[in-house]
């Protein structure tokens, strides 16, 4: 154990090290003489400091206590009113019991126990005696199992341990099945209604007055029972309706709307995030997550944010009984892109 | 050992008889021996790290509630619970449980609150102690394992935090997945297989909750456990750090006993530490997945964010523009088996500044040790100040790091100040380049500025705001010269000279050495010498500053 701090210098050249300029400099004085505290002098504050500690304790009773009540008092009644009472006290309850242990604890440490500071020397971490013995320990054993007078045993053996792992990689293969052309396909097929999201009523022409929005989904969608969010993950799009001399379609895809009817995936190009926001004024589209900003007006050309690519669109025309249905699927692989992309 | 029964110890009372009987086996007098009465520094900053730990614990307890009424299954079902506004919703049975465990599991909406708060406070407490320990210098020799093993740490907290996060399979959640879908897709060659395999199939498919259930209740935390048990050994091994002070060098430790004072403190400490966490838990609300409702690939809604230890990377990819003056940062690389896209715009913010302060992060003491040639134990911390280059360089770090973090609300920033959103990006892209270097140079005169003033109070002792009126009319006031403990502790520092490349043994600096010597320059070339006892005794005081060109010499 470390001697108590008595003021005796320890240690004085605590600074100077070799290859260092600093020859002049000021001695380690050791540690400062010890000051007695209030409750150290003074029994009425000893007393006064214990009745204090001991209050906190009681405080922690009363906390779990507390807990108590709300556990067994409250009774949930399906409304988040009752909830929330019922997490107050039990929050209360378990904060009173807790922080009343642990200030009082703390309290009888500060003000009650010693608080002399004390030295103790440090060890060294490695002897030269213990690395010696230790490199002798290693000779010894590498020796004694002969593996350098043997190089057939050393090299099947590195053989044998560079392939034994390799089971335990490849039997992670079934995690999941391999891409294939999945990122490429999506539920969108020739005359393929388009429908409200989420209830899958299909969409007239005629309900969609200009600078009005909808999020669409495939109409056969909610007839899957498999894979369904899945299948939503990639098909779900966004219908507006412009005055059509806003929208400037390029060559090749005049006909891929009606009436100033156009439909882009609504997943973003940049990480697949929906892009949910719809700025009818501006004609823009912006994706909550990262911020990536589509312009309508320029077949969803990316005008700010991380995003690279335009959104997709989807050809989309009317069937005989004026709804709104695709005209084939998308042209090209909708959300963030992937290596295989091209 | 001898097979006699006979002890000479007989045991008093039945407490001490079991002690003695588990003593007998176990050897616990020789532990107690060793550590009832070690020696532990004491100072404010070194409870980051037991806050850390503190929290770990509560997230065991907490979270082991959690696991008996959490189901992890993807499984459709329709919600029949007591909440109205979800009745009959379509859901996954893993978000089905959640709103149980927070509607009908009485205390189970207080368990995941406090599980959640503690979680945040786990990644912050391990940032903030590993912000300490290196603007203190404690990750130097022999503590840089130890510092790697922290470094660890952040980032199996990070797992530990983001798998957790995704479990209630709630519409938040789900589309932070959906991000990290994206980010994986990104990865050249392997990355939509490495999404089809960690979905197992097409995102999100059904496999995902059960499959970070799993990270998140076994693999991470018993890797944490791990961590913190070598982390620990560690501390005993090395005894903890001191500060600078009178009596304190590198070859002894002073502080508080463990028994009582130190186990007191420490031990109360955890119960204050979860109290806190009650109280928060009791009060503000996190994380109310009822609000957001079930994953849905479809709606998304303004103002989300993930949570805040994962923001830093969310906010690089918000700051990466797409197009960089008409520029596309994806590219369609033509190859001889056809073109293969790389979109530098996901993956370039998400692993380039990531990976940056993680390189930085492990390799620092290593960069500083070659700098410096310095090979002793250190024992003792830096006050930030006396080592400005290296507390200029974290600086320059934490404003990178915190402009990343910024741009990960850039969107609430717009909204709450009224400002446009576009603008905000534009700033908080260029400070992302400039806040850095900004940092570095004012927090390397300001640390310099503290040195001097420390320099000028040593050797000057402290203003009394005492003006006394000399005989011939004169005003001065009256300063108070420091006893020797407050002086030594401004003085006891070492201010490390700037050094050339070393010649090798054929009298040639290298090119290495060369580069040593550039980054010696570079750290210690503006210094400010400590005070020294001749410049004390003289009165008078010569220039304290050598070398650094800006530097203005110190006025009285």
């Amino acid at each position: 154990m470390g001697n108590h701090s008595d003021g005796t210098p320890t240690g004085a050249d605590a600074v100077a090290k070799a290859g260092h300029q600093e020859v002049d400099v000021f001695q380690d004085p050791g540690l400062p003489p010890h000051r007695l505290r209030l409750a150290d002098t003074d029994p009425k504050a000893a007393k006064r400091a214990e009745r204090q500690v001991a209050w906190l304790f009681v405080i922690s009773i009363i906390g779990t206590l507390v807990f108590f009540v709300g556990y067994f008092g409250v009774r949930l009644d399906d409304t988040i009113g009752t909830l929330r009472i019922q997490n107050t006290l039990l929050g209360l309850g378990v904060a009173f019991a807790m922080l009343g242990i642990g200030t009082g604890i703390v309290h009888w440490a500060r003000a009650l126990m010693p608080d002399h500071e004390v030295a103790e020397e440090r060890h060294e971490i490695r002897t030269e005696e213990d690395r010696q013995a230790a490199v002798k320990i290693v000779d010894d054993i590498i020796d004694e199992t002969g593996i350098k007078r043997r190089p057939l045993i050393r090299n099947t053996l590195i053989g044998a341990v560079a392939l034994a792992p390799l089971p335990a990689i490849a039997i992670f293969r079934d995690l999941g099945p391999l891409p294939g052309d999945a990122l490429r396909h999506t539920l969108w097929k020739e005359g393929e209604r388009l429908a409200r999201d989420p209830d899958g009523t299909p969409i007239k022409a005629a309900d969609v007055t200009i600078g009005s929005a909808f999020h669409v989904i495939p109409e056969s969608l909610n007839d899957l029972h498999e894979g369904k969010i899945a299948a939503k993950a990639k098909a779900v799009v966004l219908l507006m309706r412009l005055n059509p001399e806003d929208l400037n379609p390029s060559e090749g895809r005049e006909d891929w709307g009606y009436n100033g009817i156009v439909a882009y995936s609504k997943i973003c190009t940049h990480v697949g995030c929906p892009v949910a926001l719809y700025e009818q004024q501006t004609h823009h589209l912006l994706c909550p997550c990262h911020q990536s900003t589509f312009d309508l007006t320029q077949e969803c050309k990316v005008i700010f944010g991380p995003a690279v690519r335009p959104l997709p669109q989807l050809p989309i025309t009317v069937d005989a009984d004026g709804y709104l249905v695709a005209q084939s699927d998308f042209h090209e692989p909708v959300g963030p892109s992937f290596w295989e992309r091209g | 050992m001898s097979t006699t029964t006979e002890t000479p110890f007989q045991a008093k009372t039945s407490t001490g008889r079991i002690t003695d009987f588990v003593d007998q086996r176990v050897g616990g007098s020789g532990i107690l021996r060793e550590f009832g009465r070690k020696v532990f520094p004491d100072h404010w900053s070194f409870m980051f790290g037991e806050v850390a730990l503190y929290s770990f614990v509560i997230l065991l307890l907490s979270g082991t509630f959690l696991t008996f009424f959490f189901d992890p299954s993807m499984a459709e079902t329709h919600y029949a619970g007591p909440y109205v506004p979800l009745k009959g919703v379509e859901m996954s049975v893993a978000y089905d449980s959640t709103l149980r465990i927070s509607f009908e599991v009485r205390g189970g909406l207080f368990m995941r609150q406090v599980h959640h708060w503690s979680a945040l406070l786990f990644v912050a407490s391990v940032s903030v102690h590993m912000l300490r320990v290196f603007f203190t210098g404690a990750f130097r020799k022999p503590r840089e394992l130890n510092w790697v093993v922290g470094g660890v740490l952040l980032i199996l907290s990070l797992a530990a935090g983001f798998t957790g996060y995704s479990l209630p399979d709630d519409l938040l959640s789900g589309n932070g997945l959906r991000i990290i879908d994206g980010v994986v897709k990104a990865v050249p060659i392997v990355g939509t297989y490495i999404s089809f395999f960690l979905f197992g199939g097409e995102f999100p498919g059904t496999a995902i909750i059960g499959r970070l259930y799993m990270m998140h209740i076994m693999l991470v935390p018993a890797l944490i456990l791990l961590m913190v048990a070598i982390h620990l050994f560690m501390v005993v091994v090395h005894k903890h750090t001191q500060y600078p002070g009178p009596g304190r060098n590198d070859r002894n430790v002073v502080g508080y006993p463990l028994g009582p004072v130190y186990a007191a403190k420490a031990g109360g400490f955890f119960f204050i530490v979860f109290g806190v966490i009650a109280f928060i838990s009791a009060f503000f609300q996190i994380n109310p997945v009822w609000n957001y409702g079930p994953y849905d690939p479809s709606p998304v809604s303004a103002g989300t964010q993930p949570d805040w230890y994962i923001g830093f990377v969310d906010g690089a990819l918000r700051l990466m523009p797409g197009w960089l003056f008409n520029i596309p940062m994806e590219w369609n690389i033509p190859l001889p088996w056809g073109t293969n896209t790389l979109s530098f715009n996901v993956l370039g913010p998400a692993l380039i500044p990531a990976g940056i302060i993680f390189m930085l992060l492990f390799t620092y003491p290593w960069i500083e040790r070659w700098v410096t040639r310095d090979d002793r134990e250190h024992h003792v911390l830096d006050r930030p100040r006396n080592a400005p280059t290296r507390t200029a360089i974290g600086v320059a770090g934490f404003i990178f790091y915190c402009v990343m973090w910024a741009a990960a609300s850039s969107d609430l920033i717009a909204t709450h100040f009224e400002v446009s959103l576009n603008d905000v990006t534009y700033w908080l892209r260029a400070l992302f380049f400039i806040g850095p270097i900004l940092g570095f140079i004012v927090t390397k005169r300001v640390a310099l500025a503290l040195q001097r003033k420390d320099r000028e109070i040593a050797l000057h002792g402290r203003e009394t705001g005492r003006i006394v009126r000399l005989p011939h009319g004169e005003f001065q006031e009256i300063h108070a010269q420091l006893d020797d403990y407050k002086r030594y502790k401004l003085v006891g520092y070492e201010s490390p000279v700037p050094e050339e490349g070393i010649p090798n043994e054929n009298g040639i600096v290298t090119r290495k050495e060369k580069l040593r010597g550039k980054l010696s320059g570079f750290f210690f070339e503006d210094r400010v010498a400590p005070a020294t006892p001749a410049e004390l005794e003289a009165g008078h005081h010569h220039e304290a500053v050598e070398a650094g060109d800006d530097d203005k010499a110190i006025t009285h």
